[in-house]
């Protein structure tokens, strides 16, 4: 099973945010008015400026919400939506709803697994890729469904990872 | 746009929205549905910009990306209108042609079209496709005409007219009474009675007089799409329906909570929710009179809990997303403790249709207990995937077979997964079942949001019970304990069994587990997490006992009780299965017979997905 995997290398160390991103976090939160009840929507804000929840965003997100910080961590940890660490170049969603499931996504997902060598919230070695799997995507006349970068890849099967990681 | 004050100014605004419209004007209409952009309808639509430039048409053709049409099999979707043609599988190769032919001269592209597979008949409209003839699409069916990023589109056809009218002409209390004759009960998937949750939110006392209105749009059933369509490709429906029922109910303040999974849900509610504010139908004294209401859209951080009312109230008072024990009822202390009403996308939705066209008229569709019509998500072994909009009572068969056109590659049907994680599965035998609230429950399943993932023979129920409470594991808060030890428990089991290590007494174990689980977890994800495993013991017990008797797996799914091997007689030594097998397990010479060496194999099926000659055997 390893015979194939990426190379581990250790985590390449991530320069940790500059004063001037923290501007941004505030920007953010002021967009939602500073309000509580758009906690998640600030959170997911954040994740796409940097594909990952860093930890001083964080910690300005719940001193300008005025919350605790275990709740904003703890709402950062609850949903699957959210990653505290950081994320590869490549995101590799993999659809595990139930019309995928009986069109025989999982055998996909274990092929995904082997090539990269990483298992599902994992990154590789290199950061280049990421590997999530989501409960439905909601589009199930393609399945089973890949998406890589946003980018829908329908009617997957083993025999075709292959070709989509080379791309 | 200024703001709507009166009545009258609204009807004006309508008539001049009409008397601007060219109905025998050519307008094509491209469904731009998730499921048509995931086959990149944006590029076709692109294209036909150009190609209109590009042909000098500017003006004399209309072009219109809707939301969702259904038919997501046949992927991307065109109507021509005023004739109404229909094209599928549309590409941007076609286009210039279809500009060309059709537009202009009226030509029909015959490969364009869909044909019937079991009569061979081609359908020159979508009236003529047997997956939309045997639909009655009351919600859906405003999808395919209207641009959801603009609101002339949804007035155009009436819309806001059922919220004056309420506004005007009709006390709270007769807007309850209205949608308690029409009998409408909640489409997220108790089946809750609407007038009754509203009127008990209405009499509850707040201190403050705030009420909240909420719509779960946190559809998070795998499987499951139609709200997101909704919301997507009609989004004002909603948003009027909400109005109607904060009118009732007395609120001034909503919500929308929406999956973030959903980006261009968001997207188009957003800019909805923009244009109505801008015209005075949201927002302080909606149309003079005097009403106030608004809505804020909250994104869901994609658990699936959050789909439970108290689990959502918590999310969007900025806590995690845990439900608590409801001996008292959200409509009586939810959303930061005032009463909160919380309905589905699709209930909401279907409230100005009651209102515009009366509860009589709303309450002679359906059966005796399950009034109206329900959308399902027709996916899985099927060969017309998709959204259907069918009357409350049809047959099963109805669905799968006239609508759904049956299972592909002549496979044999097994089973229907309904409810989503929360429901059952239904066998062949029960096939002509009218699917109605009450029957599906009696079935041991339930209607839930309207997920209906068909089964062929080669799915394995235990699997499938497998993949349900593996799910449910996953997204159990684990704040009680019947739900989160327990399912942990019913997964250890399930996967010993399909694993090969299921013992004789297994069955019982997890029907008396799964009672315990029902009875005793806080909330309904534990309440209905059995489901799965016990409907599939129910009627398929005969495929447990295969796995723990037999060690085998019939449908040849579970991996640790399957092998593969080479057909001698198919197999023509052409070498691609031991040049792709990972585990070099494949060896044999060139031209010849090869052979699987079983020791070290995994099992991961690359080798029968690329044999093109079928000689890879599973058993």
């Amino acid at each position: 099973m390893t015979t194939h995997a990426t190379e581990r290398k250790g985590p390449k160390t991530v320069a940790r945010k500059a004063e001037s991103d923290l501007e941004k976090v505030t920007a953010i939160v002021g967009k939602y008015g500073g309000n509580r009840d758009s906690l998640i929507s600030i959170l997911q804000d954040i994740q796409s400026e940097w594909r990952y929840l860093p930890e001083d965003a964080v910690r300005v997100v719940a001193s300008q919400l005025g919350m605790p910080l275990i709740q904003v961590y703890g709402v950062a940890t609850f949903f699957r939506a959210f990653s505290l660490t950081p994320r590869g170049e490549h995101i590799v969603s993999v659809c595990l709803g139930t019309a995928c499931h009986v069109r025989r996504a999982p055998a996909v997902l274990e092929e995904i697994k082997r090539r990269l060598g990483i298992e599902p919230g994992e990154t590789t070695g290199d950061m280049r890729y990421s590997l999530e799997t989501v409960n439905c995507l909601g589009a199930c006349a393609l399945g089973p469904i890949v998406v890589v970068d946003g980018e829908y890849r329908g009617q997957m099967s083993p025999g075709r990872v292959k070709k989509l990681l080379k791309k | 746009m200024e703001r709507l004050k009166t009545l009258v100014e609204l009807e004006r605004l309508r008539a001049s929205i009409l008397s601007r419209r060219e109905p025998e004007k050519p307008c094509i209409s491209i469904c731009g549905g998730t499921g048509c952009h995931a086959y990149r309808c944006e590029d076709v639509a692109r294209a036909f910009e150009s190609e209109i430039k590009r042909q000098g048409l500017r003006g004399q053709v209309e072009l219109k990306v809707t939301g969702c049409h259904g038919f997501c099999e046949r992927g991307p979707l065109m109507v021509l209108y005023p004739q109404r043609i229909f094209y599928q599988r549309v590409t941007t190769g076609d286009v210039s042609e279809i500009i060309e032919e059709t537009v202009v001269k009226g030509n029909i592209i015959d490969r364009l079209l869909y044909v019937d597979p079991v009569s061979g008949k081609k359908a020159y409209s979508e009236d003529d496709v047997p997956f939309y003839k045997g639909q009655q699409r009351l919600v859906f069916g405003s999808n395919g005409v209207i641009d959801p990023t603009n609101i002339e589109d949804y007035l155009a056809i009436g819309g806001y007219s059922a919220l004056s009218r309420v506004l005007f002409d009709m006390k709270p209390d007769e807007v309850i009474e209205e949608v308690r004759k029409a009998g409408l009960r909640g489409r997220g998937g108790g089946g809750f009675p609407t007038a009754r949750k509203w009127e008990s939110c209405r009499n509850a006392p707040s201190s403050d007089g705030i009420r909240y209105v909420i719509c779960n749009a946190d559809e998070g059933d795998p499987g499951a799409y139609m709200d997101r369509s909704l919301v997507e490709g009609n989004p004002h429906s909603v948003i009027e329906g909400m109005i109607i029922g904060a009118y009732a109910i007395g609120s001034h303040y909503g919500y929308v909570y929406v999956r973030h999974e959903y980006p261009l849900a968001v997207a188009n509610l957003s800019i909805a929710l923009e244009q109505a504010r801008e015209y005075g139908l949201v927002g302080e004294d909606i149309l003079g009179s005097g009403f106030e209401f608004d809505i804020k859209i909250s994104r869901g951080g994609g658990a699936f809990i959050c789909g439970e009312s108290t689990a959502l109230m918590a999310s969007l008072e900025g806590e995690i997303g845990e439900p608590r024990p409801k001996h008292v009822h959200t409509v009586v202390s939810g959303l930061n403790g005032r009463p909160s009403n919380l309905n589905n996308v699709e209930t909401w939705a279907n409230v100005p249709l009651i209102i515009n066209h009366g509860a009589d008229w709303y309450s002679q569709i359906g059966t005796e207990g399950s009034k109206g019509t329900k959308i399902f998500s027709l996916v899985g072994k099927i060969n017309n995937t998709g959204l259907v909009e069918v009357p409350m009572g049809i047959t099963l068969r109805e669905i799968i077979y006239d609508i759904g056109g049956g299972i592909p590659d002549g496979k044999k049907f097994k089973a229907v997964q309904t409810g989503g994680p929360s429901g059952g599965c239904i066998p062949e035998s029960l096939i002509d079942l009218p699917v109605d609230f009450d029957r599906l429950a009696e079935a041991g399943s339930m209607m839930g949001s309207g997920g209906m993932i068909v089964m062929d023979e080669d799915t394995c129920m235990v699997d499938v019970a497998k993949y349900f409470v593996k799910f449910l594991t996953e997204e159990s808060c684990g704040k009680c304990v019947p739900c989160r030890e327990g399912l942990d428990r019913m997964l250890d089991i399930l996967t010993d069994i399909t694993e090969g290590r299921g013992k004789e007494e297994d069955i019982e174990l997890m029907e008396e587990l799964g009672g315990v689980i029902k009875e005793a977890s806080l909330c309904a994800l534990g309440g209905t997490a059995p489901n799965p495993v016990l409907s599939t013991i129910r009627y398929f017990r005969d495929e447990y006992e295969a796995h723990i008797r037999e060690k085998r797996c019939p449908a040849g799914v579970c991996k640790a009780l399957i092998t593969f091997t080479i057909d001698e007689e198919k197999c023509t030594g052409c070498g691609v299965c031991a040049r792709e097998c990972p585990q070099d397990a494949i060896s044999g010479e060139k031209k010849k017979l090869h052979t699987i060496d079983q020791e070290r194999c995994i099992k991961c099926g690359l080798c029968s997905d690329l044999c093109k000659f079928e000689a890879v055997i599973v058993s």
